[in-house]
């Protein structure tokens, strides 16, 4: 395979190699990609007008979106090749790297510079209001309720994706039935926050006594003489129902994590140590948990993330209501709700902060690897 | 084999055997607990209307219950208030209601008060596996349907129309997979193998953006995209996923087109290949496990996204996606579990299907990708 491309790289090598300036090739390109360009903003007027989708428009929409995209590339990179030997050197990189670092730019570093801006401003962005809406933050009621839960969510979620996660892995490594029992647990990855919201609504369904329960909680627990119960508004323990859809939906991929970096501790090590004598708890605590601590350390942040980020089910099974708003929904609701793009901004920004501390873990690894 | 395994060895043989018995239980235990909830779902969908409203899914397995053997006709205006015999049994009006177990087991309730008729019921086996697919049917083509209610009458509701945001659904999630794949392994390319000012920094901000929160970015994206009045448009989410994916993409397929052996790339270039046909020609097929991975990834996200689907394209019927008319029914039909229960099925069909058939690439993805918040 490898042999066979590099064969039919000699051909345009002969072309192009030969270095210095093309006018002519230049013009072609230049045209090209005024060309393409063209034709994406025609194709961009065009799928701005199309609200209703249809099949022909995610056709079109594919074809426009990466075969403009690939247009862009060859006609920009046609271009370059045309250029002198030593400028096509310098610019070729920037062919690479800026579309994709460009759009970074545009969509995440610049709107969270505008976010940080508008956080220190009122509700539609006209006067200054310096910290108050940082102050806001910290003292409304509302968002007090949502920082506890929050950090319920963070203690509770994330202890129990990774030691239910953890303890998964070890007794999966352990028996006949690994593929499948793995399958099993990691299969709610692939069903949304949504899906899942549906799924657990329905576990939680309540009817009054007289009447047959039909959501599986209050069936086994009025199957023991338990009076049944609304789950999802018996404040404060709703959050922990709530935070069981992530658990459920989580621990998968704690445990792949986990499995993947048991397979990696060196099986003499253990077996070295239960020759010194040492029980198979000593062994594990001792030799395997320090082995994979950075696995867990991994799935810990991530998680961790994910429940501070949480928005999707709380909004869908209670709406933030009954004591369960978390700083997602409190967001959304300045935000959508009350339009309050000022006090959204801060919350937006003080979630950032929250998460930041990963955000410094992540680029600190990164300067220790190789070439950085 | 694996590593855990060994440790075993050293114990004796009935312990071995005491060990599986407890590994196996515990997790098919944990195992089962994780079926419960969709299996749940699956069987319900699978139910009539007013099954699901009356008995419990569970109820489709084989189980025991008072079911109706016979009926006792009382003499007609017989007096409430006073003992009411029963079966040999004297009984009050109040135990009838709640039904009354009688001491060979049989149980008496009435089934006819007012015309004073007693049914007698016995435990029997049974198992209620009606199945069907009308609720399928009812929410995927939005057309009215009739049921009949508990009392007798007959009442016309309209079904969901899900099969049109199935099609949202897709429209969104393929440009938006494909389109931030071509561009970051453009990128990634350029980061791991080519020189130019500014390479550092610019991949510190690549690995800083992983974890930025979309909120931070959603207030001044959704100002932006009402200026250029494309709010409402798919094209608005399909520059959102592109955005918000890219950063994973690339760090993802720098670490591995980073890793692929330098010879390949220098032999290749001492043949005369520019930089363009290298990658065209050799990173991108060497990159295919990756850039499946990353695709398989960034397909589940936009498919189960629901906060940047419900900003950025609304909940209009039109254009609103699978997630975004799912959590609409269960605001606005919360008790409507026939539809919900099918819905929410038709809504995680394509996800499990892809999750199904391609795991592996799916946990590779998520192995190199565990930065991701």
């Amino acid at each position: 395979m490898i042999q066979q491309t590099r064969e039919a790289d000699k051909k345009p090598a002969s072309s192009t190699a030969a270095g210095g300036w093309i006018p002519g090739q230049f013009l072609i390109a230049l045209l090209g990609l005024v060309v393409v360009l063209v034709l994406l903003w025609l194709g961009f007027i065009y799928l701005k007008g199309t609200k209703t989708a249809s099949l022909l428009n995610a056709v079109i929409a594919i074809v426009w979106g990466v075969g403009g995209v690939a247009a862009l590339f060859f006609s920009a990179n046609y271009l370059i090749e045309a250029l002198p030997h030593k400028a096509r050197n310098s610019v070729r990189p920037f062919l690479f790297f800026l579309p994709g670092v460009g759009i970074l730019f545009l969509f995440l570093t610049i709107p969270t510079l505008i976010t940080l801006y508008q956080s220190f401003f009122n509700r539609d962005s006209t006067s200054f209001v310096g910290l108050d809406n940082y102050v806001a933050t910290f003292t409304d009621r509302s968002m007090l309720e949502s920082f506890r839960n929050n950090l319920i969510w963070l203690f509770f979620g994330t202890g129990f994706c990774v030691s239910l996660g953890l303890l998964i892995a070890v007794l999966a490594d352990r028996s006949k039935f690994e593929t499948i029992a793995k399958a099993i647990i990691f299969m709610p990855m692939a069903i949304s926050l949504v899906g899942a919201s549906v799924i657990w609504k329905f576990i939680y369904a309540y009817a009054p006594a007289d009447q047959p329960q039909i959501g599986i909680q209050n069936a086994i627990l009025t199957a023991f003489g338990v009076e049944p119960q609304s789950w999802l508004t018996l404040q404060p323990w709703n959050n922990m129902f709530l935070i069981l859809v992530l658990v459920w939906g989580s621990t998968g991929f704690a445990m792949v994590l986990f499995s993947a970096a048991l397979k990696g501790v060196p099986g003499d090590l253990i077996e070295a140590s239960r020759v010194d004598g040492a029980t198979e708890f000593q062994a594990f605590f001792a030799i395997v948990i320090p082995y994979i601590q950075g696995t867990i350390l991994t799935v810990t942040t991530t998680t961790a993330i994910g429940t501070l980020k949480i928005f999707d089910q709380v909004f869908v099974m209670t709406g933030g209501q009954y004591g369960t708003s978390v700083v997602g929904t409190e967001f959304y609701r300045q935000f959508f709700t009350n339009s309050n793009f000022g006090y959204g901004s801060a919350i937006a920004i003080v979630l950032f902060i929250a998460i930041s501390p990963v955000l410094i873990y992540n680029l600190r690894q990164l300067r220790k690897q190789e070439g950085f | 084999m694996s590593s855990m395994a060994k440790v075993q060895t050293a114990g004796t043989k009935s312990n071995k055997l005491l060990n599986g018995i407890l590994v196996n239980g515990t997790l098919g235990f944990l195992c089962l607990l994780w079926l419960i909830p969709t299996l749940g779902l699956f069987v319900s969908s699978l139910r009539e209307r007013s099954d699901i409203a009356t008995s419990g899914w569970w109820t489709v397995f084989p189980h025991q219950e008072y079911l109706s053997s016979s009926q006792v006709q009382l003499t007609a205006g017989l007096p409430l208030d006073q003992p009411i015999t029963v079966e040999g049994q004297t009984l009050t009006d109040d135990q009838l209601r709640a039904g009354y177990k009688l001491p060979d087991g049989r149980k008496v309730i009435w089934i006819n008060r007012r015309a004073r008729t007693v049914d007698v019921q016995t435990q029997q086996w049974t198992a209620k596996a009606n199945f069907t697919l009308i609720n399928y049917q009812n929410v995927l083509i939005g057309q009215n349907y009739t049921y009949t209610q508990a009392d007798g009458s007959t009442k016309t509701e309209q079904g969901e129309n899900m099969s049109n945001a199935f099609i949202n659904s897709l429209t969104v999630a393929v440009p938006a997979t494909i389109i931030p794949i071509l561009i970051a392994a453009f990128a990634a390319y350029a980061f791991a193998w080519m020189r130019f000012p500014g390479r550092k920094l610019l991949f510190t901000m690549v690995v800083g953006l992983l974890v930025v929160p979309s909120q931070v970015a959603l207030i001044p994206l959704l100002r932006a995209f009402s200026g250029l009045e494309i709010n409402g448009t798919f094209l608005s989410l399909w520059l959102v996923h592109t955005g918000f994916g890219l950063s994973l993409a690339t760090y993802l397929l720098y670490n591995y087109i980073s890793g692929l052996p330098r010879e390949i790339l220098e032999s290749a270039f001492i043949d005369g290949a520019t930089p363009f046909t290298i990658f065209l020609q050799l990173i991108l097929p060497l990159s295919v496990p990756a850039l499946a991975s990353f695709a398989i990834f960034q397909f589940m996200w936009v498919w189960n996204d629901y906060l940047n689907a419900l900003i950025f394209l609304g909940a209009t019927p039109d254009s609103q996606v699978v997630t975004v008319k799912l959590a609409q029914m269960i605001g606005a039909r919360g008790q409507d579990w026939h539809l919900l229960t099918a819905g929410g099925f038709v809504s995680m069909l394509l996800p499990l299907a892809v999750f199904f058939a391609l795991q592996r690439f799916f946990v590779r993805g998520l192995l190199a990708g565990s930065v991701k918040g």
